[in-house]
């Protein structure tokens, strides 16, 4: 029989077996509020088969895409639907990134850069006036806040208070912070730290830690993220071989590391993906496999809201991050419908995707609005800026919502320290 | 119709293949009055079921060095002619470690004799050309195949024809020709969707009617021998190849892969068939095995690409006329005067020959036609281009141009610029997997003789994506209703239509193709319960 010859049919990112089911556009998030944007399908699978022809049927309307890949969770055919946008802007968007593109891409070196006169950059950069020329000359939208920078970076900090006490452990673990942590946010890598300390686990940083690309790569930098992708598994390897697994406690970091080095940059990361993991579902399958318990301090009382990234709906690893939280008993958790929150990491800061950016987060911020909460919890940095510009309610890292709840002693002596 | 019926023609072509739309061109450019009439639709025979391959004629060039001339040099006229219809993509001539690498030499010597370039490739640059090339390859050599569209070719030659003054009729069946003392002097039509019949005259009849052409010649009283070759083709999915890829070695089955538009296309097989079956071709599961087997070893990555179906075409090969036993195949192009050879007056038929020359067969039926009429008129068909192929604006200027323009400009060349899409409506895609817009369905209707989804699928691709019609099919019958004015016959046309669909789809039907073909089934016979709307029609009726 001719079909016993095909076993299987296969195409680059499955575009072919896509049955045209149209499922995808209908949780596009883009799709929704922006009738220029041809929507998954077409700007996927459909386009696909025609650039084959002739690289002329790209559009520069793939632009508008998120890179949610909500399309790709839709999917009941197994397209990858968001990698074959991405992959189609690599392979067809030749001209030279703009300067604010190449300035909002560089998280590493504009954060290392600016720290040193962080003071100074976080106030400049709230002033109206300095907002208003950012908007005209760089199309950076005027209505963003840029997240603050910190004083002094994450690893200085760990260097000189928890590097030396980490070796006193018998079991490590590494962690990749990212630039959020490292530049704007030290507080969640304490906060990682005092965690994984509690529980038996010295922390570790990665011999070289590069920004995981994910910026550079949306905003056409591909050649450098690249470079800084090779640099990090390098550096993972090292860590995987004296036997530690590696944590991170951002998802879009998480997701691009572990997928999009491989699917978009020809990274080879077999052999790290499999030890690089969110700390939360490091943590919870500690738990759950029985090797290490949490306590919580009995005073601890807050109603607190969980909001769904899309990396971590992509990921399929919001349900670690959710039943940890509740493990908390003072801890009232109300988990939100899994929706975009529209920022899109360095999408949203465009000027030209502002209002398609909030019109995609509204329904968000409405059912923010509803939960009347304390505060909203979610893995990644990014949602947290829009949430927080566009609701005023503070938004944390589950990490540091354990943390604050975490009654340390209890919890080193339950682990046996 | 009645001005059609009873005007005095000076030639009247039978057969809307490429040579009779061809014919009825280089007729109407030499100020004949001409009808070009086809009992189906413009392309429906050999025309529409064959690679699209714009032969160099290299694949000739060893075993018929006649055929191999004919071939470059219809090609380099087509390539300016109808460069709308033309993908100039280059063929290779792959040897594998099962062929003998001595044939090369012999063959780019040939191909060299016939005038096609023939550049011997290093192996690793033929993978570098092609990556999709089987890279086990020993040696390459590189010609000037292309891609053709045998449906835009056809359409152009009739739209050019109609420019000109000539009538064309589709769906009006020959039922027979009016003779009269040895002379044929027209043709008896049927009008297939009204059931009208008409006898309308003209000084010359041509018959090119491909296979069916022996029993139009029967009708004349003329015998022509007619072996019909059955030839079948697998399309793929998408694009596994961008230059055509061909083995060389003497001409076999499935040694052909061909890229066109947004698929691929391997074949062929060929297999003598008898007569009576030639309306109703169906691919065997024999023969898509040797194209899977054959398809591999010229590109791999058809083991595993989606195949997207199966179709069959019959050449119309002929028996020479100087071979009384009736078996020796005739090569090349055949023009039969049936006055000198039968003592039938008024009555050419032209036959053999390839979709490739259809234009060098139309030019000597038209002059023979003319030397009949006495009219001393020269052929210009190589050198005046066919509507469409006129010289566009550079595409690569805006890349804002919707999917939709982009592919109609694909498909109608400059012509695409009468399509027109003022409102957001006539913007909206009926066609998703192709491109196809509302504006281009009626389009389509007013200018290219559409009267049925087929006819509409020909001329604008509606139905020959990945999803084989699915979410198009229901809205071009919509459409259609719309323009007609009939949704009771659109309905009737979505059954057919889709029955055809799963014609070609059922012989490749598994993977993800037969996903595809249960989830359409699910949604038309399940959801819009088809099956039940068409059936108590035809009850009624």
């Amino acid at each position: 029989m001719a079909e016993e010859m095909q076993l299987t049919n296969t195409s680059a990112n499955n575009f072919e077996q896509c049955l045209k089911c149209s499922i995808c556009t209908v949780y596009c998030p883009v799709s929704a509020v922006n009738t220029a944007y041809p929507g998954p399908k077409q700007a996927g699978p459909d386009g696909e088969r025609y650039r084959l022809k002739d690289p002329d049927f790209y559009q520069e309307t793939l632009k508008l895409c998120l890179n949610c890949k909500r399309c790709e969770v839709a999917c009941p055919s197994g397209v990858r639907i968001g990698d074959i946008i991405q992959q189609a802007r690599m392979n067809h968007f030749t001209h030279r990134p703009k300067l604010r593109d190449v300035m909002l891409a560089n998280t590493d070196f504009v954060g290392s850069m600016v720290t040193l006169v962080a003071p100074i950059t976080n106030f400049t950069l709230g002033l109206k006036p300095v907002k208003v020329v950012m908007d005209a000359a760089l199309a950076i939208d005027k209505h963003r806040t840029f997240p603050a920078y910190s004083g002094t970076k994450f690893e200085r900090w760990y260097k000189k208070h928890a590097a030396a006490e980490q070796d006193t452990f018998a079991k490590h673990v590494s962690y990749f912070h990212g630039c959020y942590v490292n530049y704007n946010f030290p507080k969640l890598g304490q906060d990682l730290v005092k965690l994984m300390n509690a529980v038996g686990y010295g922390v570790r940083l990665l011999e070289k830690e590069k920004c995981c690309g994910v910026a550079l790569m949306s905003n056409g930098l591909y050649k450098q993220a690249r470079r800084q992708g090779e640099t990090n598994m390098a550096s993972m390897r090292l860590a995987i071989e004296r036997g530690e697994e590696v944590l991170t406690t951002s998802s879009t970091c998480t997701f691009t590391m572990r997928d999009e080095y491989a699917h978009l940059l020809g990274i080879a990361n077999d052999d790290v993906r499999a030890h690089l993991t969110l700390a939360t579902r490091f943590l919870y399958r500690l738990i759950d496999e029985g090797s290490v318990q949490l306590a919580f301090r009995p005073d601890y009382k807050r109603r607190l809201a969980y909001h769904t990234a899309c990396h971590m709906q992509r990921m399929g690893w919001a349900i670690y991050s959710i039943e940890l939280l509740r493990m908390i008993p003072g801890l009232e958790l109300d988990v939100l419908e899994s929706q975009c929150c529209g920022i899109a990491g360095t999408y949203g800061f465009k000027k030209e995707n502002y209002a398609t950016s909030q019109a995609i987060g509204e329904s968000l911020f409405q059912s923010i609005a509803d939960a009347n909460v304390e505060a909203v919890v979610t893995d990644c940095e990014t949602c947290k800026w829009q949430i927080e510009m566009s609701t005023g309610v503070p938004v944390e890292n589950p990490i540091s919502v354990l943390a604050d709840a975490l009654d340390v002693e209890k919890t080193k002596k339950l682990n046996g320290l | 119709m009645n001005k059609i019926y009873s005007t005095h023609y000076d030639v009247i072509v039978i057969g809307g293949g490429a040579t009779g739309a061809g014919t009825a061109r280089d007729c109407a450019l030499r100020g004949l009055k001409v009808l070009l009439v086809e009992r189906n639709d413009f392309t429906n025979g050999a025309t529409g079921r064959n690679h699209g391959l714009l032969h160099s004629g290299a694949r000739y060039a060893v075993t018929d060095g006649e055929s191999a001339t004919e071939c470059i040099k219809e090609n380099m006229i087509l390539r300016r002619i109808a460069r709308h219809c033309v993908e100039e993509t280059d063929g290779l001539f792959i040897t594998l470690p099962e062929d003998d690498l001595a044939y090369q030499s012999t063959f780019v010597e040939a191909c060299r004799k016939a005038g096609i370039r023939a550049d011997v490739l290093d192996p690793a640059e033929a993978r570098r050309l092609e990556p999709a090339v089987n890279p086990t390859l020993i040696g390459a050599v590189r010609v000037p195949d292309a891609s053709i569209d045998p449906f835009r070719l056809t359409m152009a030659n009739v739209y050019d024809a109609r420019l000109h003054g000539a009538h064309c009729l589709t769906y009006h069946e020959v039922e027979g020709l009016i003779i009269n003392q040895n002379r044929v002097e027209g043709v008896k039509l049927l009008n297939k969707f009204t059931g009208e019949r008409a006898e309308v005259r003209g000084h010359i009849t041509i018959n090119a009617a491909g296979i069916w052409g022996q029993r139009i010649a029967s009708m004349a009283g003329a015998k022509i021998n007619m072996f019909p070759a059955k030839g079948a083709l697998l399309i793929f999915g998408h694009r596994v190849n961008n230059m055509v890829i061909n083995r060389c070695r003497k001409p076999a089955n499935a040694d052909i892969l061909v890229p066109d538009d947004a698929v691929c296309v391997i074949g062929t097989t060929s297999d003598r068939v008898p007569v009576e079956t030639v309306d109703d071709m169906r691919v065997t599961d024999e023969e898509v095995q040797v194209l899977l087997t054959e398809g591999e070893k010229l590109a791999p990555a058809l083991a595993t690409t989606r195949i997207l179906r199966a179709y069959a075409g019959v050449r119309p090969l002929v028996a020479s006329d100087d071979d009384p036993s009736g078996r020796s195949i005739s090569r090349g192009i055949v023009c039969l005067d049936h006055e000198s050879r039968d003592g039938i007056g008024g009555f050419i038929t032209i036959t053999g020959g390839k979709m490739m020359t259809y234009r060098l067969m139309a030019e000597e039926v038209t002059n023979m036609a003319c030397r009949k009429l006495g009219r001393d008129v020269a052929c210009t068909t190589a050198e005046t281009p066919l509507p469409g192929s006129e010289p566009q604006q550079e595409k690569s200027i805006e890349k804002t141009i919707s999917f939709a323009s982009r592919a109609a400009q694909g498909r109608h060349g400059a012509l695409a610029d009468e399509i027109k899409a003022d409102r957001p409506s006539d913007r909206a895609l009926v066609c998703e997997c192709e491109g196809v817009s509302v504006a281009e369905v009626r389009y389509a209707v007013e200018k290219l003789h559409v009267h049925n989804l087929v006819n509409l699928r020909r001329r604008t691709r509606v139905g020959m994506g990945t999803c084989q019609g699915k979410l198009c099919a229901c809205r071009a019958a919509s459409l259609l209703g719309r323009f007609e004015g009939d949704p009771e016959r659109a309905k009737q046309q979505l059954a057919g239509f889709l029955d055809e669909r799963w014609k070609g789809v059922k012989p490749v039907a598994w993977g993800s193709t037969l996903r595809e073909a249960q989830l359409t089934a699910t949604i038309y016979q399940g959801l819009c319960g088809i099956d039940h709307a068409v059936t108590r029609k035809e009850g009624e009726q």
